[in-house]
């Protein structure tokens, strides 16, 4: 196994830069781990190798040339297969695109290639991001590293696993209810959900546009912080991305990295440190508190009465906006047509395609968000939950009155076993419980590693106000100073 | 069915109709709603598309800022308020020429809300009220090929081309409109006219009911007096100022016919036909597809800044009725007077040629006589009938200085109108200024006098009215040349009568 692999983005810019190694090489030696891995790990839907070099043969010709290259040119970077790539297969996870390759990049693809990162491809994830552990992927699951039999979950468990196995050091997650922060609990590796509107939306493929939210996924937490500052910022080409520049997040971190909190205040969230999670997972997370109170943090508790009902709020939302967003799946325009034999209406045409292109946990989350808006429903159901929504956003807001950042465990269970939740989607859904809130909310949380529970990873997230992003990024560089990086046994 | 329709004198003793209509107007902004495709007409299909129009995985709306102006002005012309916060939303339905299988529109919370129209029917000033104005996205356009009529029936294919798909489209509502009576065909008629009126004075939409830039939906009901208003039925497909008003009547007789029966009117869609003048049941309301509507999350919500709405209103231009009224007062015409110059459509080029100088009685004269007639004798449009305002001013100029007299300046307009140049060049080039040299006058004069004794020896004895005779013989030797009131003078002066 070369030793490029193991390196973080950080070094490896900083190699390549130096000319101590080129982008090819470092490229390369990522395919190879691809190949000799991906097999067991099912991490990749697509991998580009021909591209990927491409794009690093021209990094290392700038470099030849003289150019001055951005902090992560040469590293590569594995993409969820949810965000459009111009050329290269996006299929969301799902049947219904299969083979589609779009006509464009979204924002945050165009943004990688600007600053020289190079794409190894696409990851798996759960179909149309609906999920928490990657097994309702059309393609088959993806394996956790740190136990091939376990799911490293989801909805972005294949870029979460590409950094448990090394074959990427950098990569690209989307964030609707935790589909970003919860692979990066269970596979032991770092996952940011920047504050909604911080990362452009443009070209990720829409599940829940009001909570849809990219970010990067990383093994270390400035690692994480240099990939969010890249595709960060606005864009005019999303009317809901804010015009303001991604606040000194790649600073924060390295300030974290000192160990220093004195002067921070960091909230506990009382109704996330109950029942609900496992002894494993809440030993883990005291430690962490008591690490961080060790680094000069003031530790207080912070009640927010209406984080319980997050979770039905959620899946009134999302389901609701997902019926929507999906309907353009009809076999018309792009992806799978069924049926059409010259004999069957449209509308047999329309509904044979999405019964055969659609799995059934969207299937059933399309038939919620139907009902849910459904005239005479609406008030009772969608809108309802747009009001605890509104009561979430006050808790966060009167939180952070009184504190800089809430903490809490990012999930209540390590990896289960493949197949253990999928019999009942309530089970699935309560991986969430604890990432959910900030969704609602629209504001940044990072899931950090903060130990081991029966020898499986542990993560602890931090909750930060709406461009505050930086807040976190310092109390999780400040654990990671303490408790280290986390390293799943070889495969 | 060939049911015996009823009279209509019969229907508007016995019911009372209400009417509401719906409009839409594509507006003509360089751009496209939520994307940079541009909007103009034409095209081969499927050429103005982008991964936004087409509803492609992953794209995203931005809203057109000049769209939701031109919205706001519209709004502001027909007296509405303006949404201080305002949400667009999306109506779900799946159809092939909708990219999204939805449609951002607005639903309960439009741009513009409760504002009003006035039109003029027989002289009398009918209000109009104004439900909403608000802003959506139009969609593609279904061709279905292989089978005889271009209906889905029988056809082999359908192909859809998304060149229109998302276009800026405003859609106007009417409160209902009761009280019109035999009227209500003209009210609606009249409503119409004088909306797309107001558009174009806008300046927002080129209002074209054939190429579909204008397009309306009429809601018709008919009740027993002192009842409740009656079920409505929407007529689509209307796509002319005529067809307005023949889809209201035939709508009211059909609804006649059935209430006379016995029978209840379906609340339903139904399609105008040219043709027939008809209208055929569309889908049936009842069993109307759930929209679903719910805010568009893609989008941010509008909050127009009142200063702006407030220099928007500030800068409107003068709405056309107002503006007639003014130019009736301003150029002393009667109602009459007025009318015939509306329905000559010489209303902007009466305006331009005063405007160049001539007197508002000599334009309008020039406008509705002379070139009337000939666009009438070419079928053309006044305004294109080749002579410009400008050069209708200059004409009566000519006219004014003596240079010219009536018959002369006709012959000038002719060469005007084909081509020749502006009317002073006409006059010079075909040498047909008015001979003011008295010399060569007299000489003409005593020449007609002496051909003519008997009116001449009428003339002395004090019969001046027999000049005219003399007039004209002078003017056939100077080829119309003459100014007819020198030569009067002339020949008094020389038969030494007095004028």
């Amino acid at each position: 196994m070369s030793e490029l692999i193991k390196l973080t983005a950080t070094e490896i810019a900083g190699l390549v830069a130096k000319g101590e190694t080129s982008a090819v090489e470092v490229t390369q030696a990522h395919l190879d781990r691809i190949a000799a891995v991906d097999d067991r790990v099912h991490a990749f839907l697509h991998v580009d190798s021909e591209g990927a070099l491409a794009a690093a043969r021209r990094v290392d010709e700038r470099r030849a040339g003289g150019e001055e290259l951005g902090p992560l040119a040469g590293v590569p970077v594995a993409v969820k297969d949810v965000l459009t790539t111009k050329g290269v297969p996006t299929t969301v996870g799902s049947k219904i695109l299969e083979g589609w390759r779009p006509p464009y990049d979204s924002t945050i693809v165009q943004r990688l290639r600007d600053a020289g990162t190079v794409m190894l491809g696409k990851t798996n994830m759960d179909e149309f991001a609906m999920g928490s552990s990657t097994e309702y992927s059309a393609y088959g699951p993806t394996h956790n590293p740190w136990d091939l039999d376990r799911i490293p979950g989801g909805s972005g468990g294949g870029s979460a696993a590409a950094l448990a196995a090394y074959e990427a050091p950098l990569s690209i997650g989307s964030d609707t209810g935790g589909s970003i922060r919860q692979p990066g609990a269970v596979t032991g590796t770092v996952g940011a959900k920047p504050t909604y509107g911080g990362t452009s939306r443009y070209g990720l493929v829409a599940f829940s546009s009001s909570l849809d939210t990219p970010g990067p996924c990383a093994r270390t937490v400035l690692d994480a912080a240099l990939l969010h500052q890249v595709i960060g910022g606005h864009d005019p080409r999303d009317s809901t991305s804010i015009p303001q520049p991604v606040p000194d997040v790649v600073a924060a971190a390295k300030l974290g990295a000192t160990g220093d909190l004195t002067g921070v205040k960091l909230g506990v969230v009382t109704e996330f440190t109950g029942e609900g999670a496992e002894p494993g997972v809440m030993a883990a997370f005291r430690e962490s508190v008591d690490a961080l109170a060790k680094l000069g943090a003031e530790i207080v508790e912070v009640s927010c009465p209406h984080f319980r009902y997050a979770l039905p709020a959620y899946y009134l939302i999302a389901p609701s906006e997902c019926s929507s967003n999906l309907a353009r799946f009809d076999g018309v325009r792009f992806g799978l047509r069924v049926g059409d034999d010259g004999n069957r209406s449209l509308e047999e045409v329309m509904s044979l395609t999405r019964e055969a292109g659609f799995g059934a946990e969207v299937k059933r989350r399309i038939m919620i968000g139907t009902y849910a808006l459904s005239s005479g429903y609406y008030d009772a159901y969608y809108g309802q939950a747009q009001k605890v929504r509104t009561l979430i956003t006050r808790d966060f807001t009167a939180a952070f009155e009184q504190v800089d950042a809430l903490i809490s465990p990012t999930t209540p269970f390590v990896a289960f076993p493949i197949g253990a939740r999928t019999a009942d989607p309530y089970q699935m859904y309560l991986a969430d419980l604890f990432t959910i809130p900030t969704n609602l909310y629209g504001g940044p949380g990072i899931s950090v590693p903060c130990g081991l529970s029966d020898g499986l990873p542990v993560g602890l997230q931090v909750m930060a106000p709406t461009m505050a992003d930086d807040r976190m990024y310092r109390v999780a560089a400040a654990l990671e100073s303490v408790v280290g990086t986390f390293t799943p046994p070889a495969l | 069915m060939t049911t015996t329709l009823p009279a209509y004198d019969e229907v508007v003793a016995r019911y009372e109709p209400v009417i509401g209509l719906e409009t839409h107007v594509e507006l003509g902004t360089n751009t496209k709603m939520f994307c940079g495709c541009p909007t103009d007409f034409g095209g081969e299909p499927n050429t103005r598309v982008c991964p936004v129009c087409l509803g492609l995985p992953g794209s995203l709306p931005v809203a057109n800022k000049a769209a939701i102006e031109a919205t706001i002005r519209i709004g502001l012309a027909l007296n509405c308020s303006i949404a201080e916060w305002s949400r667009f939303a999306r109506k779900n339905y799946f159809y092939p020429d909708m990219p999204k299988d939805f449609q951002i529109s607005q639903y309960d919370e439009p741009l513009c809300f409760d504002g009003y129209l006035d039109v003029e029917v027989n002289g009398e000033l009918v209000r109009i009220g104004i439900e909403r104005v608000h802003l959506e996205e139009d969609t593609g356009k279904t061709l279905h090929v292989g089978g005889a009529t271009g209906r889905i029936h029988g056809a082999t294919e359908s192909l859809v081309d998304y060149n229109r798909a998302g276009i800026p489209l405003v859609e106007i509502v009417t409160k209902p409109v009761p009280g019109t009576g035999a009227l209500a065909p003209e009210v609606a008629r009249a409503y119409v006219t004088e909306l797309r009126d107001v558009l174009r004075t806008l300046g927002v939409s080129d209002v074209r009911m054939e190429e579909g830039s204008l397009r309306c939906d009429v809601n018709t009901s008919l009740n027993l007096p002192g009842e409740e208003w009656g079920t409505r039925t929407e007529t689509k497909n209307v796509n002319s100022l005529r067809s307005v008003e023949r889809a209201v009547r035939s709508e009211m007789l059909r609804q006649a016919s059935v209430l006379d029966a016995g029978g209840k009117i379906t609340q339903e869609t139904r399609h105008f036909h040219e043709d027939t003048g008809d209208t055929t049941p569309g889908r049936s309301k009842e069993t109307a597809t759930d929209y679903r509507y719910f805010p568009e999350p893609d989008l941010v919500p509008l909050a127009p800044d009142p200063a702006w709405v407030a220099e928007l209103k500030a800068a409107l231009p003068e709405l056309p009725r107002l503006h007639r009224r003014r130019l009736q007062e301003q150029w002393g015409l009667s109602d009459l007077d007025m009318q015939s110059v509306l329905n000559a459509g010489a209303v902007e080029l009466i305006e331009a040629t005063v405007a160049a100088g001539a007197t508002p009685a000599a334009a309008r004269k020039w406008w509705l006589g002379e070139l009337s007639r000939r666009a009438n004798e070419t079928g053309v449009e006044l305004a294109d009938v080749g002579a410009t305002p400008e050069q209708v001013a200059e004409l009566q100029g000519l006219v004014d200085a003596g240079k010219l007299n009536d018959k002369l300046a006709r012959t000038v307009l002719e060469g005007v109108v084909a081509g020749e140049g502006s009317p002073t060049d006409v006059m010079t080039n075909r040498n047909l200024e008015v001979v003011s040299d008295t010399g060569a006058l007299t000489a003409a004069v005593d020449e007609a006098i002496a051909a003519n004794p008997d009116v001449a020896d009428k003339i002395r004895s004090g019969k001046v009215a027999a000049a005219g005779a003399l007039v004209g013989a002078v003017m056939k030797t100077t080829r119309g040349q003459a100014d007819a009131k020198t030569v009067r003078e002339l020949i008094l002066e020389r038969l030494g009568a007095q004028g």
